[in-house]
């Protein structure tokens, strides 16, 4: 009969990746590893439709062929990882080892968990309509709990670093974390063995078999945005020394560095007066605000101002092109190096609605209304343009379009947004008689409105629907509840659907589809 | 040309007599065909099947060695019915499918085969793509086998054990003039292990032997009386014959165990599970030896009433072991045990689940839970089970979805802006890659009813006064059935609605096989049949051929124009573009090439510029690219994370088309990055920068000087 309780179990491993991440590399590398050192490998996995993009298992169980030998009997090793029955958990990404632990892969008498701390979005997370990126950190903390040991580092830099991909990576952490009996050399020699891209492999190997032994769990990402310190201005900037010391003279401390970053802002779209402008409309409404001492509403505020006086139009489009430090950021995102020549083509399309923004006010507005005038340009204007601003017609028509900011104060959209911003503040002073709670929904309110286009559109009608709300109910006791509940709604979906159940009995009065003159192309 | 290429891992079905062969199951299984002396092999692609048909192209030169003749069938219809060379001659013949949809679609030659019987060893080679990562309906092959009397081996899922079951289950064919289903589950497809080899055997009689001499049986062809004959021939002769056979050889197999009034029937492929099950419950060791009797059922039909009889006899309680459902072996063995007055009692789906897949955990909850009804002493005590204290943490769900730069992908971006304009529409979807567009981000598509049946799952809305409806279909599909069973059908019908045809130049989403339409030269198939004439040849007049389909515009307007013409009858919109991962596949190495050689070469990508992104998203929306992702806005006053192009794009040019068809934004650029620039080049280059960086540093002396801020430096924070 078996003796049951001195039988030597397998090794089992399993491969937690994304399609295309090279998983089946890794388990091939594995299986070569474990079948040149005296070892049996079985290794199966599902590759079906997941090969795309999804998620995918790949699941590995070694088994000593010496074993097998002096038993004269082949071992029966599993097709798949069952929770309590998994040594080590190798993962691609971050929450794919959140997904090990959902399937309870993970657990304290023997998982070690080898896993990347970046991460690959889910696609509900990059569709989102504000910001849908789940936190990692409560998998971190389970992981740092449930595993026996817990092995964290950013392997994706590793491979960048080394231009090499994410398996050999884990490859070499794999070798560094010293779960498996087989020297280094031999998870070296299964590299060479498998006869690709085999020096830059090797190198990512090495780094991260480093790593994995001085590697300590992080303690949570270490590199928040940085809100940048008001670096100090140059001496010859006395404008600017003079703003300065007028918001730090004016501004409680808590704010200075988003009052701060808006006056930068906006001289760099427009010029200093304009700024000045933005810190008096801000000061205006300092009085009722320090009243209740809430710094957080002054903030919001602030930022929120800053971000629509700087309202996209085609001359801050125009003028972000052509600055002279894009180039060098196109081709540090490009990865180019020094001796490639790179050039851009922007992909802009600026409609008939656009040209007339940028018009004076008046004419502008004759255009949109007058149909002879209007329907030409639309036609005109229906494709979009690629334009380099590395080539010099481009960049001397975005030069043109760019030097029109001087006479930016006479266009029709700056009118229109004018007048939208001093609704909204005058909206955010009758909300500052209410509560300081109201008031940050009124404000935060102007975070709906953002993009170019339909977007833009979309954004402002639900804007206004929260506006309209803000003044129908802007008084009841659950007001900002009830607003912040309207913003969410209006972030929940393109059309607008879920913004339109949530209002209720009563419908806004200004929805999207009547503003006819706006739709790019009208139905058939 | 396949997605993967098997040419270095062919060379192990050149192994000889005792040799030992390192590999995955699925090319074991090919050599167990060779080795058994098989005269035609065929099938159709199809995870996990699909390796074995690349194997087979990738070994032609060593199949005419051998002198066996191998086919891509068009369809596992096709393929079924080649099977009809077993009928009448000594041939052995294998095909190979993705089941149960390969079978359905076989089962009507299926039956004629099982009908009439065969003389030649006829195998069928299924894989169960069921459970787990399994991306069709969860059904069993086992019903088709029971319908149609073929017999169904299920074998331990080790490669000694499977290249048996290929060995003998020909010889069972032959034994019982019935045709066998060999019944892989897709892990067991896809396993690493090794076996001892013998030598390839070439085919004792061959298909130059069979057309030389013709054989005509009228008794052998499914119409009457034969085939009235046929079903007595089949419970009075075959049956007992391939019962008589199993136990002879020994099919089955019975291991033994201290605790011998109990035991424990199986199905072969799930015994590995078993076997670990009963090692975490310390009643087995790595080596499969069982404290409680087993009966393990490499054969699952038919059952073989002695052997069972003999195993349940002496037992108290036994635990029938059976994955899916319906239970028809349980109730088979419950018959069974009745008809012989054999008191066991009988467990299965109490204890274990009636659907889903039985894995690890399922098992070892189903022997604990059986075990605790018939012998609780045996049990251990209970693990310390992880506490379930803690709320799970949320996780992206990560759907399967349309590779970087798919030109597939513009098709459903075209489509979404259309039904923004034209408002929603019925959309057939069909089998493929394409029926990615039922998941986010696009969220179109209403139903799919099988391979290359878009356009027939539409054609009920044929008589509709209102908007048409859409259908999608494949070129795989289109060539499988949909020529037919779509196109022609629609012509016939008066149809009035639009059918978008998806040409990727290959069956992509079964791993990049070349069809008939397909644009590269195959050394030994014919290709570059266009679907545009095989589609005007069935009648249809309204034909739009895009042959770019990253053309975001166009595609639109000629969706648009298909939706709204006044024009009755069919509107086919042939969609072309190849599929990227072939095209990358075969254009990288040449570029890396390029590159170490020191020739000029353009790289094209695109990017996103952080600082006119509003963080919106609507790109992502329309697009899903995996290329196309987010990151934290460097802007210090926005908060929403902005969209950023990683290095895996390769150019395709759908966000920037996108952007424009969409009237998004001007965030996106295409950059072109020239390597080893010529010296035009560099002069142009430098005569351009030279201007321009003039123009611009006297420009920005004019505006406000300002302290270098992050964002807008690109300083990106991680």
């Amino acid at each position: 009969m078996p003796d049951v309780t001195t039988a030597k179990r397998p090794i089992t491993l399993a491969i937690m990746a994304m399609g295309g991440q090279g998983g089946g590399v890794l388990s091939d590398w594995i299986v070569h590893l474990a079948e040149s050192n005296g070892y049996l490998a079985q290794a199966t996995s599902v590759p079906g439709v997941a090969q795309r993009t999804g998620a995918t298992i790949y699941y590995l169980e070694l088994f000593p062929e010496a074993e097998a030998e002096r038993a004269g009997q082949a071992p029966v090793l599993a097709l798949m990882p069952s929770p309590g029955d998994v040594d080590i958990v190798l993962a691609a990404e971050f929450m794919e080892a959140g997904r090990a632990l959902e399937r309870g892969l993970v657990t304290p008498d023997r998982t070690t968990v080898i896993a990347s701390s970046h991460r690959v979005y889910g696609i509900t997370e990059k569709s989102a309509m504000g910001n849908g990126i789940l936190d990692p950190e409560p998998v971190r903390e389970q992981l740092r709990q449930h595993a026996q040991h817990f092995i964290e580092f950013d392997m994706e830099a590793t491979a960048h670093r080394q231009g090499s991909v994410i398996s050999a990576v884990l490859f070499g952490a794999l070798a560094g974390s010293h779960t498996l009996p087989f020297p280094r050399e031999a998870f070296e020699n299964a590299i060479r063995d498998g006869g690709i891209g085999v020096s830059a492999s090797l190198r990512a190997f090495d780094e991260s078999y480093q790593q994995a032994q001085d590697a300590e769990p992080h303690s949570a990402p270490s590199d928040t945005t940085s809100v940048n310190e008001a670096t100090p201005p140059k001496a010859e900037l006395a404008e600017l020394v003079a703003l300065k010391a007028e918001i730090d003279s004016r501004f409680p401390e808590p704010v200075r560095p988003v009052v701060h970053e808006g006056v930068l802002r906006l001289i760099h779209y427009q010029d200093i007066p304009y700024a000045r402008e933005y810190l008096e409309l801000l000061q205006l409404r300092m009085a009722g605000i320090q009243a209740h001492l809430d710094h957080s509403v002054l903030r919001e505020l602030a930022r929120h101002l800053a971000l629509w006086m700087s309202y996209e139009d085609t001359i801050r489009v125009a003028d972000l092109k052509i600055r002279c430090d894009r180039l060098a950021r196109v081709r540090n995102e490009v990865k180019a190096e020094p001796d490639q020549i790179v050039y851009t083509a922007e992909y802009m399309h600026p409609r008939v609605e656009e040209i007339c923004d940028t018009l004076p006010t008046g004419l502008g507005r004759w255009v949109m209304r007058t149909g002879w005038v209007r329907r030409p340009l639309a036609r005109m204007t229906q494709r979009g343009r690629r334009i380099s601003p590395q080539r010099l017609r481009g960049f001397l028509l975005l030069l043109t379009v760019a030097s029109l900011r001087r006479w930016r104060r006479k266009t029709l959209r700056y009118c229109d947004e004018r007048q939208r911003i001093i609704a909204w503040l005058a909206a955010v002073d009758r909300a500052l008689a209410i509560s300081p709670e109201v008031a940050l929904e009124v404000i935060k309110a102007q975070g709906l409105v953002k993009g170019y286009g339909d977007t833009h559109r979309r954004g402002l009608a639900s804007f206004t629907t929260v506006m309209e709300a803000f003044e129908r109910f802007g008084e009841a006791p659950d007001a900002a509840a009830r607003l912040h509940q309207l913003r969410d709604a209006a972030l929940a979906d393109e059309k607008g659907e879920t913004l339109q159940r949530s209002v209720g009995e009563w419908k806004p009065e200004t929805s999207m589809a009547a503003d006819d003159s706006r739709i790019a192309v009208k139905q058939i | 040309m396949a997605e993967r290429t098997f040419v270095e891992e062919v060379k192990k079905l050149r192994l000889g007599e005792g040799e030992t062969f390192q590999g995955e199951g699925i090319l074991a299984v090919t050599k167990a065909l060779l080795q058994s002396g098989v005269a035609y092999v065929g099938g159709y692609q199809g995870a996990p099947i699909s390796h074995l048909m690349d194997v087979l192209h990738d070994a032609q030169h060593i199949l005419e060695e051998l002198g066996v003749h191998f086919e891509n069938n068009a369809s596992e219809a096709a393929a079924a019915a080649m099977l009809a060379a077993s009928v009448n001659y000594p041939l052995r013949g294998a095909v190979a499918w993705k089941s149960t949809v390969g079978t359905n679609v076989a089962s009507d030659a299926l039956a004629n085969l099982a009908s009439g019987g065969v003389t030649g060893g006829a195998l069928i080679i299924v894989g169960e793509d069921y459970g787990d990562g399994s991306s069709i309906m969860q059904e069993r092959t086992h019903a088709f086998a029971m319908k149609s009397q073929i017999w169904l081996l299920d074998p331990r899922p080790n490669l000694p054990s499977i290249v048996k079951a290929v060995e003998k289950g020909f010889e069972l064919s032959e034994a019982s003039h019935t045709p066998v289903m060999l019944e892989l589950r897709i892990r067991a497809c896809h396993v690493h292990g090794r076996f001892q080899t013998q030598a390839n055997r070439s085919p004792s009689f061959t298909i130059d032997d069979a057309l030389a001499n013709p054989v005509r049986d009228t008794s052998r062809i499914v119409l009457p009386p034969a085939s009235f004959q046929h079903e007595h021939e089949k419970v009075n002769t075959r049956w007992p014959a391939a019962v008589n056979f199993i136990k002879e050889h020994g099919l089955n197999e019975t291991f033994p165990g201290d605790h011998a009034d109990i035991g424990l029937i199986l199905q072969g492929g799930l015994y590995n599970t078993v076997i670990r099950g009963l090692e975490r419950l310390g009643l087995a060791d790595t080596f499969g030896n069982s404290r409680i009797p087993l009966h393990v059922l490499n054969v699952t039909y038919p059952l073989v009433n002695d052997e069972l009889e003999a195993f349940c006899s002496d037992k108290r309680a036994v635990l029938m072991i059976e994955e899916g459902q319906p239970d028809y072996l349980e109730q088979a063995l419950a018959s069974i045990l009745r008809r012989a007055d054999i008191d066991t009692r009988l467990h299965g789906k109490d204890v274990l689940p009636k659907a889903g897949e039985y894995n690890g955990q399922v098992m070892l909850k189903g022997l604990r839970g059986f075990l605790a009804a018939v012998a609780p002493t045996l049990l251990p005590q209970p693990e310390a089970l992880p506490t379930p204290d803690e709320q799970a943490p949320t996780l992206p769900p990560r759907p399967p979805g349309f590779c970087t730069g798919c030109p597939e992908r513009p098709i459903f971006t075209a489509m979404k802006l259309v039904e923004r304009e034209l408002g929603p529409r019925h959309v057939s979807c069909d089998i493929g890659c394409h029926l990615f567009s039922i998941l986010p981000p696009f969220n179109i598509g209403n139903t799919t009813m099988g391979y290359g049946l878009g356009a027939s799952a539409a054609s009920a809305f044929h008589g509709s006064k209102g908007g048409r409806a859409i259908s999608v279909m494949g070129d795989g599909g289109f060539w499988h059935n949909g020529l037919t069973n779509g196109v022609a059908n629609a012509v016939y019908n008066g149809d009035d609605d639009v059918l978008l045809i998806v040409d990727n130049f290959y069956s992509a989403a079964t791993g990049g096989q070349d069809l008939p339409s397909s644009r590269a030269e195959n050394p030994i198939r014919r290709t570059n049949i266009p679907i545009e004439q095989a589609v005007k040849g069935v009648g249809v007049k309204w034909i739009r051929v895009i042959d770019h389909t990253y053309d975001v515009q166009r595609m639109k307007a000629t969706l648009t124009e298909a939706l709204t013409t006044r024009e009755k009858g069919p509107k086919v919109i042939i969609a072309q573009s190849e599929c990227m991962l072939n095209l990358q596949r075969r254009e990288k190495p040449k570029v890396r090439q390029a590159l170490k050689e020191g020739k000029r070469t353009v790289r094209q990508r695109f990017g996103v510029d952080s600082d006119t992104c509003t963080g919106d998203h609507s790109c992502i929306r329309i697009s899903g690219c995996p290329s196309l992702s987010i990151r934290p806005n460097p802007d210090p006053l926005r908060e929403h994370p902005v969209a950023h192009v990683d290095n895996t794009c390769v150019g395709c040019g759908l966000c920037g088309e996108a952007a424009h068809a969409a009237v998004l934004c001007p965030s996106f650029y295409r950059a072109d990055v020239i390597s080893h620039p010529n010296r035009w080049d560099r002069l142009l280059h430098r005569w351009r920068q030279g201007i321009i960086q003039r123009l611009q540093a006297w420009r920005e002396k004019r505006l406000a000087p300002l302290p270098p801020s992050a964002h807008l430096s690109g300083e990106t924070h991680a």
